[in-house]
């Protein structure tokens, strides 16, 4: 007999997958059509005019960054998106009734993410291969700060959507906090070209952590040590998973 | 063996001041069918949502087969099934899907949960419409899918709030029969309704919640033999000039073929020698209200007076 916590997380990432794959046409094909434009408009057009950035064609090295935001951005509005639904159309309460315990929701909603992450990750990385010749210098660390960026995110959207009482605010974060996050996290310049006083300002951002792992598994150089990305990303990741415990032990915006 | 259901000095005074329930203690023995009523925004669904941890509560203790929900919360959960007053669910994943992963939230195998959703929405009619997104079915349809959901991990105590509200009479009956039969199996069902005679038909015992208290916890028995009085309607063979004065018996015309009686508990047969005597012909009788609804309406309201008396007794002072 399966340990009943298991089988519940199975069953929240099977339904998890379920959804965003039943409306592919939102969730996955999207991102890959915006990115597909980035690499012509960015990296074909303007790279050319822009030249090289430490030692790379601009089309190669804005690759790994653009697969990494679309990553952030994907595992994010998965679990935003879904716990905020179900928490408007209360079922959520499906969940809140039984014995469900509490890390296995966390866990369930983000391996959603994760999976959701994952899945547009690789296939705006399948159209990144048709624009650039750049391949994974290390394939094992490229994995392992996608899917830490993917949990990370995908806490942050589920604390934004328990938070959330509209649907106004689930959009208010991605929009005005994420995007330029992610924008000044270095998807397309190296932090190297900034006066020193905003280079200090970028360590504060934590995307800068994970475009510059992922840039280092992609190129095999990068601007920050990789033991230092990984450890910030760990402590963020640590960091929210306490919040969101926090929060549904107290049921903060999903008990009365 | 324990009650299926114990509420001890239940509290709940929600954020914004208004307390919702003012300690409310009840028993519900296990394999009981017991009906919780009350007026809107009496406290039911309040009560509801503390038991099954949707609500959380301000004081007291509420114990399910024995297990306080505040100290062995999973094992009380494994034992209650909610059918709840709204729609709670995806509408846009298929029917059986909704069924199999409630039971996977209980940690039941797969294999298990699509055996018993296939069961279940087989009794429930709702076979054919498995593959159907939610949103396809009608109102009576989803009421079922929500009691199907709340069964698949075959819980002792089966909670239901309003599950027949606004599904037709052909649907409501087949729900009815339903939850007999489950009852009859050994689930304790607890229901709030607003059809009083869903209420007095199914349950055996019954507790009425107003404004937060419970001003009523009896078997419904022993409640119906509290009416002293009730109100007949008699349709007449021939019209009828004048009435006759029966003793235990009140008679008034409603129109030139049909009385009203109001008749004491007990003195029917009187009533009916004084008709015949007057030569009255009686072609049919029926009650004139549901029995039940008149002694919550009486209930609720003497609840209601004493309140007020007692606010200007306060005021007085």
């Amino acid at each position: 007999m399966k340990n009943p916590s298991l089988v519940a997380f199975q069953t929240l990432l099977i339904r998890e997958f379920l959804r965003f794959v039943r409306i592919w046409m939102q969730t996955i094909l999207p991102p890959v059509i915006t990115t597909t434009l980035y690499f012509v408009i960015f990296g074909k057009l303007i790279g050319r005019q822009i030249g090289d950035m430490q030692g790379f064609s601009y089309m190669d090295y804005i690759v790994p960054g653009l697969i990494l935001m679309s990553v952030i951005t994907n595992a994010y509005a998965n679990v935003v998106s879904s716990f905020y639904q179900a928490k408007y159309h209360h079922h959520i309460e499906e969940i809140l009734v039984s014995p469900t315990p509490n890390f296995v929701i966390i866990a369930g909603y983000t391996a959603g993410g994760i999976a959701r992450g994952l899945t547009v990750g690789l296939a705006v990385m399948a159209v990144a291969f048709l624009f650039s010749e750049v391949r994974f210098e290390h394939p094992w660390v490229a994995l392992g700060i996608a899917v830490l960026t993917c949990i990370l995110f995908s806490l942050g959207g589920l604390i934004n959507a328990i938070y959330a009482n509209s649907f106004d605010d689930i959009s208010i974060i991605p929009n005005f906090v994420l995007t330029p996050l992610t924008y000044l996290g270095g998807v397309f310049y190296s932090v190297s070209i900034l006066p020193p006083i905003w280079q200090k300002v970028s360590l504060f951002n934590p995307v800068l952590y994970m475009i510059d792992g992922f840039r280092f598994a992609m190129l095999g150089k990068s601007d920050i040590a990789l033991a230092t990305s990984f450890a910030i990303v760990l402590l963020f990741i640590a960091v929210l998973y306490g919040w969101c415990h926090v929060l549904l032990v107290r049921g903060t915006g999903l008990r009365s | 063996m324990p009650p299926a259901l114990e509420l001890v000095d239940v509290r709940k005074v929600y954020r914004t001041g208004l307390e919702a329930l003012k300690g409310i203690s009840l028993s519900v023995a296990a394999g009981d069918f017991y009906a919780l009523l009350g007026p809107n925004g009496a406290g039911k669904s309040t009560t509801i949502g503390i038991i099954t941890t949707l609500v959380t509560k301000t004081a007291g203790t509420v114990r399910v087969f024995g297990h306080d929900i505040d100290r062995e919360t999973r094992t009380a959960k494994r034992c209650i099934g909610l059918v709840p007053q709204e729609f709670n669910f995806n509408v846009w994943e298929p029917v059986e899907e909704i069924v199999i992963n409630q039971g996977g939230y209980y940690g039941l195998p797969r294999p298990v949960c699509k055996r018993r959703a296939r069961a279940l929405l087989e009794q429930l009619d709702l076979w054919d419409k498995r593959r159907e997104p939610a949103r396809e079915l009608s109102g009576g349809m989803k009421r079922r899918l929500m009691i199907a959901r709340a069964l698949i991990h075959e819980p002792r105590l089966l909670i239901l709030d309003e599950p027949t509200a606004g599904v037709d009479i052909e649907v409501r009956r087949s729900m009815w029969q339903f939850l007999t039969e489950l009852n009859a199996s050994g689930t304790t069902i607890i229901l709030t309704t607003h059809y009083l005679e869903e209420a007095e038909r199914l349950c055996r015992n019954i507790g009425i919640i107003d404004h937060g208290e419970l001003i009523e916890n009896t078997s419904m028995q022993a409640l119906l033999n509290e009416i002293n009085m009730e109100t007949l309607i008699l349709d007449l063979e021939h019209p009828v000039e004048h009435l006759p004065v029966i003793d235990g018996a009140a008679l008034r015309h409603r129109d030139d073929l049909s009385l009203e009686a109001d008749v004491f508990t007990g003195r029917v047969n009187d009533l009916f020698c004084g008709l015949q005597q007057a030569g009255i012909r009686v072609r049919s009788i029926r009650n004139k209200n549901n029995r039940l609804e008149e002694l919550f309406m009486c209930l609720v309201n003497d609840d209601r007076q004493q309140r007020r008396e007692r606010n200007e007794t306060g005021a007085e002072r």
